[in-house]
């Protein structure tokens, strides 16, 4: 690598590595704090003057979040000018080498250089990897210290590069229109208050994680974010159900938290090693420079990765830690758009996205063909898309997409395709937010979330929140030109599996990623046509008159849809003949770092072919479900002129488009099996009921096991071990000292003489041995 | 006159003394007892002090005697209250300070 | 006013409760207001001399004993009345200051039977011319002194305003207690008579063993007697029986005090004492410190989770949390230390306020059984959102106070002192991580169960049950403060206790270990330390 050579090319009198960050940078990006610290004093606001406010302190969250979204867009533009025209001064990072003859030698601590240097390693760095544009792009770091100890100061402050901007951008926007759509969907709510307290304490929370410098800070700002969800989750804990899945979630994120304070410590203390004068660095930019410049032991680095995976797989509702996720749909909806969909669970993605250095090197994502992380995100998209066929609740089919779509994020990551992750990232959180907001305006007008009870028919009532859902579903089962389509054709590249797609680049041949991936497309089409059928299609099944939600809930679904249409045009892929070269990869170009802190990835090249399989891929599975539901059940539906939810047993009626579907199709009558058999069915039936089992019972089981065990535990060492042994012997050296004094008090008799007999007894005795003795 | 005859008498006071201490119930034979032990003890007191030509044991002996005095009043004393209050001085009836 | 600050401000700040006693054993028992204005007048002057202290503190200079007065005290034994105050001792009295006056205003209106605020209340200033005086004192027999004094007005407490079971409770404590004060008492002596130490002053005794030595077996023996004697007063596992039980039946305040300061003592003299003198033992029993304080934040967790009654509860919770104390104090190093310190702090912030809630909850429930409790939310709300606060704090939410103790614990684990077993101490570190997952588990089920949910038939139209008072308002608005305030800024206290830690610390234990050759550890003195182990050796190869 380029900087490994520059530094042991120098002699130890060099300054240190190029962080590609810098401490210059447009007023706005410094002062990046700024936009979450709005959110922050709202929340203090509405805690302590919200229940005296008109609007019961919805208000001053809204006017926060507003003007944090405004401060987050003026930030990204700050950005795009940033990261194209600056040319300032990068920090450099000094670091202890060890030289041939086993000296120790320090290098000067941040030693500040000049344009001429910074050009020098640009062009340097041009030549090794080929594609990065010709100059890197710096972050902009600004710090304060938080404290110091032990001669370490702990800083606070914000990393801003294309990522942060990227973020911050997302959140506030989802956050402030879920802030619109809730004053009318928990309007009147016992504790409206609150409710929006903890919106803005969310938002505060998650935007100190999108701009952490350092991995401390994330840690924090990744637990406050986790109690805001539990707060959440548990918002009406009156009932029961409501706060156990409150405490679920938190507690299956404290499982994963462990891992994240060990991984945070483990690389404290691993960059520590190589800083001089220092003994460790939280630092996210010196983290992963000196994993990138490989001074980090694989090994530490393995393990941190490793950790941190935990942590991801709970944030992020990985399999196995993600059955907390499902149950999280307990809270308002709105929560569930923001926390469970388009914010909190990518904060395990993000903080992979952040910490790229240690897990690219960790796990040695390049040139490999599988890993934990992408084996990880795979089995997750898979699991995740198979059990959304099985569910009755409208959100919790949503729930178990973004576990499904969680797992494509991860498995891009995995598998080194960092933009095309991050991207996605981007894209569903507004086709997602788009999703759970119009299931709730659906459940608003019905007040109730069981599809196959309460729904159907709804596209008469509710139109735009029928428009808008078909046009979030569509982006998320990824057919072009949507924003779903993009993002996720630039992961299926990414994977770099089987060229015979004709896709070019790639970190790795990860064939057994794409082929998940493309089970996982065809899936999620066919349950998001299911839940569309089930909800908007067929008769009404609910009672009472339904109407369409009011504007609060219409204008913020139709932004989303607006955003899930035109997101994927941000990132047109390279080589994409249709527009102008100054089109293609413009997400890629602005998020992606080029600088110190980010490993050099190469980077794959969707193909016209891959494009094409994809889309049959997603077609397909959508026309299985179609044909299912729209056909068989509608025609069912028809001749038992009451609305059905699935076929009744027996043959298939004799409608007449069915037939005619049912002859075209014929020849290819094992496909149909296939697709309605085995793959729908089987999925829908033995497998993802078998899946399903399986989640609620051995892998739900297990963690109610283990909360049994301990407490059952809990109980034998404090009944056995506490007040037996130990406090047993307590109690016993006390009564051995009382049965003493017992016996000895028998001497006491009160009688004059027998005391007399035992002082002249003594006496003689004593005398005896006094002459004995002399 | 040798010092052991004195010392035998005194041995032979001592031992009778402690036999009506231990053996005897009534409270009057008892410190009567007592005086006899003290005595003998004057006796070792007076007997060493003669052979050897000090003064401090006659000292020692007058002293002895005063608190003898007084030992025996405070104890009549307590066996007068005794009597008054239960009618009897058998010392092995009184248990009060029982433990 | 700063020469008199200078010469008599710690000994005016120690001794003024005794003159609040003197005041109040003169005023008839019958005058119970007057008895109460005061004590709080008294404790009131007490935390203005703590803040014209504070004011003339110099930050810069923590690790120097300041306002350190030393006249002979006792000639025969070369004991000295020997105060001083550095960065290390400044958190643990400003908290002690703190804590007392909101006692006594929180017990205002409700004394618990039998009443008699007269003796209760100069108990209290007794307590607190005991903690105070120990956290200040450089002599060990005065120390010894101060720490004893603390200990019986603490079981009076105990043995007269306590629950049910109270004598049993009491005698326990007191005897457990006075068994390892016994113990500590006979380490101290030997430690004078061996080392050849000019007085029993503390900066005498640490010069005179580094410089004549001890023997090794001797330094042990000395160490593990002082182990004994501050272990229980952490309490640490085995030890820790006497707590939930003293906890339990203890008053209100007397369980805050306890769990906010007295608990405090005992860590306080492994940081002030044991290690700072004997920093060779203290390397070789840092292990087996590191793994009962292991076993007691698991165990701690455990015991939690099998209990039914709230204030057991919390008290279980003390020995896990303790642990955490303990395991940053047994890494032996800088950044271990002083997350120890920040552990006290936040510990008894965070311990005192959930008894002072579970004591206003047995006030308006007349029971702390959890499976009776619920709906505190509903029927109290603002009590409500303060516990589930503390609950979160207690768990180590990052922002609140708890965190900076936790985790800084966990992390200094990782990377124990010079001469220490590494790998031992990553195992520590990993079990305790374990160990906040336990704690978010039975600290959320408490929470559940006492504040979700609706109330239950018995209680639920019950008028009694209020919501905060007035009194009660403003004895935890403080707690409250600092919670969030040390949650969010923790150079408040990192900043006070990092150079004295630092000058505490034996220079062997500092040493980068990564950078030194074992020649260079020879020419610095530093071998016994640094060739203890060969584990030692993983640990200077670093990562």
């Amino acid at each position: 690598m380029m900087a490994e050579l520059f530094i042991f090319a120098e002699s130890a009198s060099q300054s240190g590595l190029p962080l590609g960050i810098t401490s210059g940078g447009a007023w706005l990006l410094r002062n990046a704090w700024l936009i979450p610290l709005l959110p922050a004093l709202s929340f203090l606001g509405i805690l302590f003057f919200g229940k005296r406010m008109p609007r019961k302190g919805s208000e001053l969250g809204i006017a926060a979040v507003g003007i944090a979204f405004v401060l987050a867009v003026l930030t990204g533009l700050a950005w795009l000018d940033h990261r194209d025209n600056y040319h300032g001064e990068e920090t450099h990072l000094a670091v202890v080498t060890v030289e041939h003859h086993g000296e120790i030698s320090h290098d000067e601590h941040h030693d500040e250089h000049h344009d001429d240097s910074h050009d020098e390693h640009a062009a340097s760095g041009h030549s090794e990897s080929g594609h990065h544009a010709a100059h890197s792009s710096l972050a902009v770091s600004n710090t304060v210290t938080w404290f110091q100890t032990n001669g370490v100061d702990i800083s606070v402050g914000v990393l801003v590069d294309g990522l942060s901007v990227m973020m911050l951008f997302v959140v506030t926007l989802v956050s402030l229109l879920v802030h619109i759509y809730s004053t009318d969907y928990v309007g009147g709510d016992r504790r409206y208050t609150h409710y929006f307290a903890f919106l803005s304490l969310f938002s505060a929370s998650m935007l100190t994680l999108v701009i952490s410098e350092n991995t401390l800070q994330l840690l924090v700002a990744w637990e406050l974010v986790g109690v805001c969800s539990f707060a959440l989750i548990g918002h009406w804990w009156e009932e029961k159900p409501n706060s156990d899945a409150a405490l679920k979630a938190f507690l299956t994120n404290r499982v994963g938290d462990m891992g994240l304070l060990v991984g945070v410590t483990i690389l404290f203390f691993a960059v520590g090693s190589v800083l001089p004068d220092t003994f460790g660095s939280f630092s996210i930019a010196a983290t992963n420079t000196v994993a990138n410049n490989g001074l980090l032991s694989h090994t530490a680095l393995l393990v941190a990765a490793t950790c941190l995976m935990a942590a991801v797989m709970s944030k992020s509702g990985q399999f196995f830690l993600h059955t907390w996720l499902p149950d999280a749909m307990a809270g308002p909806t709105p929560v569930s758009a923001l926390i469970h969909a388009a914010t909190m669970v990518v904060a395990g993605v993000f903080m992979i996205a952040r910490l790229y250095g240690v897990f690219f090197e960790g796990l040695s994502i390049g040139g490999s063909s599988i890993n934990l992380m992408a084996l990880v995100g795979g089995i997750t998209t898979l699991v995740g898309a198979s059990l959304a066929f099985v569910q009755r609740d409208i959100k919790k089919v949503l729930a178990y997409s973004t576990i499904s779509q969680l797992g494509y994020m991860v498995l891009a990551l995995g598998v080194g395709a960092w933009t095309a992750a991050v991207f996605h990232l981007f894209t569903h959180a507004f086709f997602k937010a788009c999703l759970f907001l119009g299931s709730g305006s659906v459940a608003h007008a019905v007040h109730s979330f069981d599809m196959k009870s309460d729904m159907g028919g709804m596209r008469k009532a509710m139109p735009h929140t029928y428009r808008t859902f078909i046009i979030g579903s569509i982006a998320l089962a990824g057919l072009p030109p949507l924003a779903g389509f993009w993002s996720k054709d630039e992961i299926l590249a990414g994977t770099g599996g089987w060229g015979l797609f004709g896709g070019t680049g790639g970190n790795g041949s990860y064939t057994l990623m794409l082929v998940m991936g493309m089970i996982t497309a065809a899936l999620t089409a066919a349950y998001m046509t299911r839940c569309v059928y089930l909800t908007f299609f067929g008769e009404f099944r609910g009672h009472g008159d339904v109407h369409e939600s009011g504007p609060r809930i219409v204008v913020p679904l139709w932004i989303l849809a607006g955003l899930a249409i035109v997101a994927g045009l941000f990132n047109l892929p390279k080589g994409f003949q249709l527009v102008p070269d100054s089109f293609q990869e413009r997400f890629g170009h602005y998020v992606e770092p080029v600088a110190g802190y980010f490993p050099t990835i190469s980077h794959a090249t969707p193909s016209w072919s891959l494009a094409i399989i994809s889309t049959l891929v997603v077609i397909g599975g959508a026309s299985a479900a179609w044909w299912y539901y729209f056909v068989k059940v509608e025609a069912a539906s028809k001749a038992s002129g009451k609305s059905l939810t699935e076929l009744p047993n027996g043959p298939t009626t004799t409608y007449p488009l069915a037939k005619i579907i049912h002859n075209i199709l014929d020849k290819k009558y094992y496909l149909d099996h296939l697709y309605t058999g085995i793959i729908a069915g089987g999925t829908k039936g033995p497998l993802a009921r078998m899946a399903y089992r399986f989640n609620q019972q051995v892998i739900d089981g297990t963690v109610d096991r283990v909360g049994e065990t301990a407490v059952k535990s809990g109980q034998f060492v404090y009944d056995k071990i506490d007040q037996l042994v130990v406090d047993g012997a307590v109690n016993t050296s006390g009564r051995l000292s009382s049965e003493a004094g017992g016996e000895l008090r028998k001497i006491q008799s009160g009688k004059v003489q027998s005391y007399a007999a035992i002082l002249f007894a003594a006496a003689t005795v004593l005398a005896g041995i006094l002459i004995v003795i002399v | 006159m040798y010092l052991n005859q004195f010392l035998l008498l005194s041995a032979a006071l001592f031992a009778i003394g402690v036999y009506g201490v231990l053996a005897r119930r009534n409270g009057v034979l008892v410190l009567m007892s007592i005086e006899l032990i003290l005595n003998a003890v004057n006796i070792n007191l007076v007997s060493f002090a003669a052979f050897q030509d000090s003064i401090s044991g006659e000292v020692f002996a007058l002293f002895v005697i005063a608190v003898a005095a007084a030992e025996v009043g405070v104890g009549l004393a307590m066996i007068l209250l005794l009597y008054r209050n239960r009618r009897n001085i058998d010392l092995t009836e009184i248990d009060l300070m029982k433990g | 006013m700063e020469n008199f600050i200078n010469d008599w401000g710690l000994t005016v700040t120690t001794f003024l409760p005794m003159v609040g006693v003197a005041v109040m054993l003169l005023i008839p028992k019958a005058q119970e207001e007057l008895h109460k204005k005061t004590a709080l007048a008294t404790s009131l002057l007490v935390a203005v001399m703590g803040i014209l202290i504070l004011t003339q503190f110099d930050f810069d200079a923590t690790g120097q004993l300041q306002f350190a007065v030393d006249h002979i005290w006792i000639d025969v034994i070369n004991s000295h009345y020997a105060m001083g105050l550095d960065g290390m001792s400044l958190p643990l009295v400003l908290l002690t200051m703190l804590v007392v006056p909101l006692c006594i205003i929180y017990s205002w209106n409700h004394f618990p039977e039998p009443q008699n605020p007269k003796a209760f209340l100069i108990l209290i200033l007794v307590l607190e011319t005991g903690m105070i005086g120990t956290f200040m004192a450089q002599d060990l027999v005065l120390f010894f002194v101060f720490f004893e004094v603390v200990l019986l007005p603490m079981f009076f407490m105990i043995a007269v305003w306590g629950g049910d079971d109270r004598r049993y409770a009491s005698l326990k404590f007191f005897l457990y207690t006075l068994f390892g004060s016994a113990l500590m008492l006979v380490s101290f002596l030997a430690l004078y008579f061996l080392s050849g130490s000019e007085s029993f002053v503390l900066s005498d005794l640490i010069a005179a063993v580094s410089s004549n030595g001890v023997s090794r077996t001797a330094g042990l023996w000395i160490f593990a007697g002082m182990f004994l004697g501050f272990g229980i007063k952490v309490p640490m596992f085995p030890f820790h029986t006497w707590l939930p039980d003293a906890h339990t039946q203890a008053p209100t305040v007397g369980s805050v005090i306890l769990a906010a300061v007295l608990l405090k003592l005992g860590t306080y003299g492994f940081i002030r004492i044991a290690i700072p003198v004997l920093p060779e033992a203290a390397v070789e029993w840092a292990p087996w410190i590191g793994l009962l304080a292991v076993i007691g934040i698991i165990y701690g967790a455990l015991g939690c989770l099998a209990q039914t009654d709230m204030k057991r509860l919390i008290a279980f919770s003390s020995v896990a949390h303790m642990g955490f104390v303990m395991l940053g104090i047994s890494t032996l190093t800088d950044f271990g230390i002083n997350a120890a310190i920040m552990g006290m702090v936040a510990h008894g912030l965070i311990t005192g306020m959930l008894f002072f809630i579970a004591g206003s909850v047995k006030e308006r429930y007349h029971t702390l059984d959890i499976n009776r409790l619920g709906g505190l939310l509903i029927q109290a709300p603002r009590m409500g959102w303060i516990f589930g606060l503390c609950v979160m704090a207690s768990l180590g939410l990052p922002g609140l106070a708890g965190f900076w103790g936790e985790f800084p614990a966990i992390l200094s684990a990782y990377n124990p002192g010079n001469g220490l077993p590494v790998t031992t101490f990553r195992v520590f570190m990993v079990i305790s991580a374990l160990g906040t997952v336990l704690a978010a588990g039975y600290l959320l089920w408490l929470l559940q169960r006492a504040a979700f949910g609706t109330p239950k038939d018995e209680f639920a139209e019950d008028p009694s049950i209020t919501d905060v008072t007035k009194h009660e308002w403003i004895s935890w608005a403080p707690f409250l403060a600092l919670i969030v305030a040390i949650g969010i800024y923790p150079n408040l206290i990192f900043r006070v206790t990092d150079g004295a830690v630092d000058a505490s610390l034996d220079d062997c234990l500092q040493v980068n270990a990564s950078e030194l050759t074992a020649e260079q550890a020879e020419a610095l003195g530093c071998a016994s330390i640094y060739n203890l182990h060969e584990d030692h050796e993983d640990h200077a190869a670093g990562e």
